[in-house]
């Protein structure tokens, strides 16, 4: 007999996980996906906004959400400085190919390694007030460890389109992924507006980090787990189609949670590498590619 | 020919110097340092094959090691197979994994292959911690034979590594100088452009990935008699990621002899740094060695030296 309830679980425990995959890759998204920079040291600042709500959190008992909140300008104005570096290092040069991608498997070494120096290597979480708790609707359980996170992952993906589709410098950043030449000619800087949208991208990625901590423990290796998932969905979403990041987002979310319920949680991991393969090989134009 | 046999002489005298060096029975730790240096060595040497010469930045070297690793503890388990054919066996499934890579280039150019290679390196680490037969994720202890043919195991497995990095960096050496290289060098520039010019821009790639495959598995296939206990964390190390590419990187990605002095540097740094500060602190160093290598030396020490000569 066929574990229905268990299906109907697996597949919600599934979406609620994509709504934090979204906001895990909205970065990626905006980075990569528009601004065609391969920043692969994406989920080390992942994991760098989780031990920041971390730290927060056993300082002065502070929500991670919150915390997440409060870090934002922090990580904007480090990812801000970061883009400097690369873009007056590579870019300028248009050298960003092969060694900008060095650059940044390096930086993502070394947050990864200065946080087991600074925190070690023991599972890192956090507490809050809905931690813990959660409400059954028509016999599936959801946690709110689950449902906060997912809404409020929710609620970036909707306030990152609006950005972009809305607002001067959001519809600046689209400008500068599709015609750089003619941006400028516009009487635009695009190293500016690129700065700005790579500040953007790391700051959602320390926030997303913040809401990974809440729904489960992190070690600075947990970074490498979420390369994989990151390019995977935005590869799938259509390399920046914010609509597209938050579809793939939770198709992976459900792949990964059926794979984990019936097949055992250690072949989730190979999920998003399979499906990232699967994208590359067959249609790495995505689902919804431009 | 001369210029070949005299790199023969040369290799059968590092070879010899290696053999030498073992029969000396200085530090037992030295021998254990030393090998860990010749294993860059190689693994350094097959990363730049690819990734200097070719221009295909690869982030899958644990996965390429750890086959090799994991080839020979499979045969060590069915049949206990002598070392030899451990490292020719490792060597060829790595290979045949690196020819599927090669094909992969097809499809995927610059960026969208490395992140490519670093997903095989972690589908692969999953099959394997599924895979009781070989220890899953509990990992498993390997015997050393009784008796090597000489000195103590760790001694032999040195001397063996001293072939193994005078037999990759010669490769290296023979592939850069012949037709291969310059083919290799003209799709790395540019390969729309070495198409038209009718370099076999696929067969060259195919070689390429092969090459570097083969090496990658061979300097993994000693490595569970040197460990006794291999695991899939330890085998998978994304250390050796990025020690693969800081090591040509650093030592300058152009020439055979870049990779070498970069494997040489960093590996005895590191080494230093483990048995005087910690093991996470050697790891920090490399990152911030590879980052202020990349953005303020691009073209390594070699490119240094060049610059200072020409002054």
């Amino acid at each position: 007999m066929f574990a229905w309830d268990l299906l109907a679980n697996a597949v919600v425990a599934g979406l609620l996980l994509g709504g934090v995959y979204a906001a895990v890759s909205l970065g990626v998204s905006v980075i990569f996906g528009l601004l065609d920079i391969a920043n692969i040291a994406q989920p080390a600042f992942l994991i760098l906004g989780a031990y920041a709500a971390y730290v927060m959190y056993n300082a002065f008992g502070l929500d991670p959400i919150l915390s997440g909140l409060l870090f934002t300008p922090v990580f904007y104005l480090v990812g801000a400085a970061v883009y400097r570096v690369y873009y007056g290092s590579f870019e300028r040069r248009g050298e960003e190919s092969l060694r900008g991608l060095v650059f940044f498997f390096g930086i993502l070494f070394i947050i990864e390694v200065s946080l087991s120096l600074k925190f070690g290597v023991d599972y890192r979480l956090v507490q809050s007030g809905y931690v813990g708790k959660s409400i059954e609707v028509g016999g599936i359980g959801i946690a709110y460890r689950l449902l906060v996170p997912c809404l409020v992952g929710l609620a970036m993906t909707l306030a990152l389109h609006l950005f972009l589709a809305r607002t001067f410098y959001g519809r600046a950043i689209m400008a500068v992924s599709q015609d750089r030449l003619a941006l400028r000619l516009m009487g635009a800087n695009p190293v500016k507006i690129k700065t700005v949208a790579f500040g953007i991208g790391i700051a959602a990625a320390s926030l997303a980090g913040a809401l990974l901590i809440t729904i489960t423990p992190v070690i600075p290796s947990t970074d490498r787990d979420y390369i994989g998932r990151m390019f995977a969905i935005t590869v799938l979403g259509g390399m920046g189609s914010i609509g597209g990041t938050l579809v793939a987002a939770i198709i992976l979310g459900i792949a990964e949670s059926l794979m984990s319920t019936f097949f055992g949680p250690s072949w989730a991991q190979a999920v998003s590498f399979g499906v990232l393969l699967a994208a590359l090989a067959v249609r790495p134009a995505g689902l919804f590619g431009r | 020919m001369q210029g070949t046999g005299r790199t023969f002489l040369i290799g059968l005298g590092v070879v010899l110097a290696g053999v030498l060096l073992a029969s000396l029975r200085v530090n037992p730790y030295l021998y254990f340092a030393g090998y860990v240096i010749l294993q860059y060595i190689v693994i350094a040497t097959a990363w730049n094959i690819l990734g200097g010469y070719a221009g295909y930045v690869n982030f899958g070297t644990p996965a390429f090691f750890a086959l090799g690793a994991y080839t020979a503890v499979y045969l060590i388990q069915s049949m206990r197979a002598p070392l030899p054919v451990l490292i020719l066996a490792g060597g060829l499934v790595s290979a045949l994994l690196g020819l599927g890579i090669g094909y992969l280039t097809l499809r995927l150019r610059g960026v969208f292959f490395s992140i490519a290679t670093l997903a095989l390196s972690i589908v692969l680490q999953t099959m394997i911690i599924n895979w009781e037969y070989v220890g899953g994720s509990r990992g498993i202890s390997v015997i050393r034979p009784s008796s090597p043919p000489f000195g103590n195991y760790v001694t032999f497995l040195f001397t063996v590594m001293v072939l193994l990095a005078v037999i990759a960096v010669t490769a290296a050496r023979f592939i850069e100088r012949s037709w291969v290289g310059r083919g290799l060098a003209a799709l790395r520039d540019n390969e729309e452009a070495a198409e038209c010019m009718g370099v076999p821009t696929l067969r060259l790639k195919l070689f390429a990935t092969t090459v570097s495959g083969f090496l990658l598995g061979v300097a993994g296939a000693p490595f569970p008699y040197y460990v006794t206990f291999v695991e899939p964390n330890s085998a998978f190390n994304l250390d050796y990621a990025v020690n693969a590419l800081a090591m040509p990187m650093i030592g300058g990605t152009t020439s055979w002899i870049g990779p070498v002095i970069g494997a040489v540097l960093l590996g005895s740094a590191q080494q230093l740094a483990t048995v005087t500060i910690s093991s996470e602190m050697n790891l920090f160093i490399v990152g911030i060695v590879l980052v202020a290598f990349v953005v303020l030396a691009p073209e390594g020490i070699l490119g240094l030296v060049r610059r200072l000569r020409s002054r």
